[in-house]
């Protein structure tokens, strides 16, 4: 059979070989980890009592995936070139349902399925808004993050509750609870959901569609991607997520308070953008996520061990995020 | 000649936009339609209606083979066998190569997990054999945004044949191609003839539509204008009546085409 185009030979400065293909396929993880490890060992060179210790890192892995286990889903949101802010809400919206469901019933699991159900409906009504009515996803979820905290408002009269008897409960070690006394389970969840997200994102169909309904949706609807689901799919997950995260933190202070979230949103979005998931759809990966929410928890305890005021830790925040992103940019352009 | 495709009294409207009027159209076996039009003609929704992008409006009937198709979907219409090559190529610039040939179709085993593998293997294949690129600094792995605008076409094309269609449809697939790869492009509209399948040529080129095609249908402003069996007028006969629909959106003048 003929060729249907006629094969001419590519300069290899727009396609380079071996090597250079791989360094340009990884380039972004590469950079983002090199990153992650100049600043820890910054941090080690400049404190390095602090960081030679386990408890620096024991607070890490018990802190990071309150917003680490969120980024993971909302990776996927942002690959589909959607934006989600109503998370902050629905972590404590998850929990308001739990509330809902135990007092009257004293099941802590049926308040626990209460409330990943309500993390998905709220993600379910992200995605009905944004992709049936068709409203801009950033508009559409700052609307919803008011709607869910003014729920969460309204049916706990603005009062916190106790959360004791989920410690009588599996639940507790469960989520809570060490491997080998050294893991917190926050932690092995986190990685648990970064590895179950890999694996759908980059061997499974669904995975596959993600990528291409945020590369060209058009395309993708011509040649049968099923984009509306799939972006649906998506925003369901970051609500799950968010509501099974809020029930974490909730359950390791044993206490609820009804502003839950407050305080993740930017932290959770700089993981994303830092891990190199682009805000124009098509492209991310969850190891940039993981290895990004960690630089970001690692620079509060790291200023502050290292003998600065923690003033700085906006300013330095502010460097890394717009430093590593324009460095990203700049190595998409150069390998692209 | 046995018709493949037929719509009957087909028509579209978007709001207060009537795309298609009581449009009436056939492919027979083995036939090469070329179907031209203005912009705004309505071809490319002509194209979506075939394919099961849009739903024709209520009354309008698609037949495949002489069955009569209730609600056609895209996975459907790949699934009868009518393969498309879009004006704008329908291809994720940010995607790899093979995820582009397996666009919408991944191979995958029952719980849907990717055979990579497979595909990376069968989109090394199709390079060598069908594309073209013999380039080593190309591979199943490459991006397709770093493809000039033939190297993309040859993607959607071979996406096309890759799936054995019985109908291939390319909308435009000239547009943006330099002379030779046009040239290339129209010498695959003759393999698809030879291959005893048949194709819609959509183009605005009357000079690449005609050498290649068996009928020539004129799409304008949303009606059939009409249409000539190639052997019926010369090219300068229908250029001559081209001018005609665009002065007065009817070429009917001489009859319509013979079956």
């Amino acid at each position: 059979m003929n060729s249907v185009v006629d094969a001419k030979p590519v300069p290899p400065t727009a396609r380079t070989k071996g090597f250079s293909r791989l360094l340009r396929k990884w380039s972004l993880q590469i950079t983002l980890t090199i990153v992650a490890i100049l600043i820890w060992a910054f941090f080690l060179w400049r404190s390095p009592i602090t960081f030679q210790s386990y408890d620096i890192y024991n607070s890490l892995m018990l802190t990071t995936p309150f917003f680490a286990l969120v980024a993971i889903p909302l990776t996927l949101v942002v690959i589909v070139k959607e934006m989600d802010l109503s998370f902050p809400s629905v972590m404590a919206w998850g929990v308001a349902a739990y509330e809902l469901v135990y007092v009257p019933t004293h099941s802590v699991w049926l308040g626990f399925l209460a409330c990943l159900l309500a993390g998905l409906l709220a993600g379910l009504l992200n995605g009905f808004i944004i992709v049936k009515l068709g409203i801009p996803s950033l508009v559409a979820t700052i609307g919803t993050q008011y709607l869910w905290r003014g729920v969460v408002l309204v049916t706990t009269n603005g009062q916190g509750s106790g959360m004791i008897e989920v410690k009588n409960t599996i639940l507790y070690p469960l989520l809570t609870g060490k491997i080998f006394g050294i893991f917190p389970n926050e932690f092995v969840w986190t990685l648990a959901l970064g590895v179950i997200a890999w694996f759908f994102l980059n061997r499974h169909r669904f995975g596959a569609h993600v990528y291409l309904s945020g590369d060209n949706a058009d395309s993708a609807r011509l040649m049968g991607v099923n984009v509306s689901r799939t972006k649906i799919i998506c925003f369901c997950l970051v609500g799950m997520v968010a509501a099974f995260s809020g029930f974490m933190v909730s359950e390791q202070l044993l206490f609820f308070w009804p502003t839950l979230g407050d305080g993740y949103l930017l932290n959770t979005l700089a993981s994303v953008f830092l891990g190199g998931t682009s805000v124009f759809g098509g492209t991310g990966t969850i190891y940039g996520t993981i290895v990004g929410a960690f630089v970001i928890a690692i620079i509060n305890p790291g200023i502050v061990a290292a003998g600065w005021l923690a003033y700085w830790t906006q300013l330095i925040y502010g460097f890394i995020i717009v430093a590593s992103v324009a460095l990203q940019a700049v190595l998409r352009r150069r390998f692209s | 000649m046995d018709d493949l495709l037929q719509l009957k009294n087909v028509s579209k409207t978007f709001g207060e936009v009537t795309a298609l009027h009581d449009v009436n159209f056939h492919v027979g076996t083995n036939e090469i339609v070329g179907l031209l039009g203005d912009n705004g003609a309505g071809k490319s929704t002509l194209v979506k209606i075939i394919t099961g992008y849009h739903r024709p409006d209520q009354g309008g009937q698609i037949l495949w083979k002489g069955k009569k198709l209730g609600h056609l979907s895209v996975p459907m219409a790949r699934d009868l066998g009518i393969e498309v090559v879009y004006q704008e190529r329908a291809l994720a610039d940010q995607q790899t190569l093979w995820r582009n040939i397996f666009l919408g179709r991944e191979l995958s085993n029952r719980w849907g997990i990717l055979d990579i593998q497979a595909m990376t293997r069968e989109t090394k294949k199709l390079m060598s054999t069908v594309m073209g690129f013999t380039s080593s600094a190309v591979s199943p792995e490459s991006t397709v945004g770093t493809f000039s605008g033939g190297e993309r076409q040859g993607v959607a094309i071979t996406r096309a044949l890759y799936f054995e269609a019985e109908l291939i449809i390319l909308d435009e697939p000239t547009m943006g191609l330099s002379l030779s790869e046009t040239k290339k492009c129209l010498e695959f509209i003759e393999g698809i003839k030879a291959a005893g399948k048949s194709c819609i040529f959509i183009d605005h080129n009357i000079f690449h539509v005609y050498p290649v095609v068996d009928r020539i249908v004129v799409l304008d402003r949303g009606t059939i204008a009409g249409q000539y069996m190639k052997n019926e007028l010369t090219l300068d006969e229908l250029l001559d009546r081209l001018y005609r629909v665009a002065q007065t959106g009817n070429l009917e003048q001489n009859g319509p085409a013979t079956r």
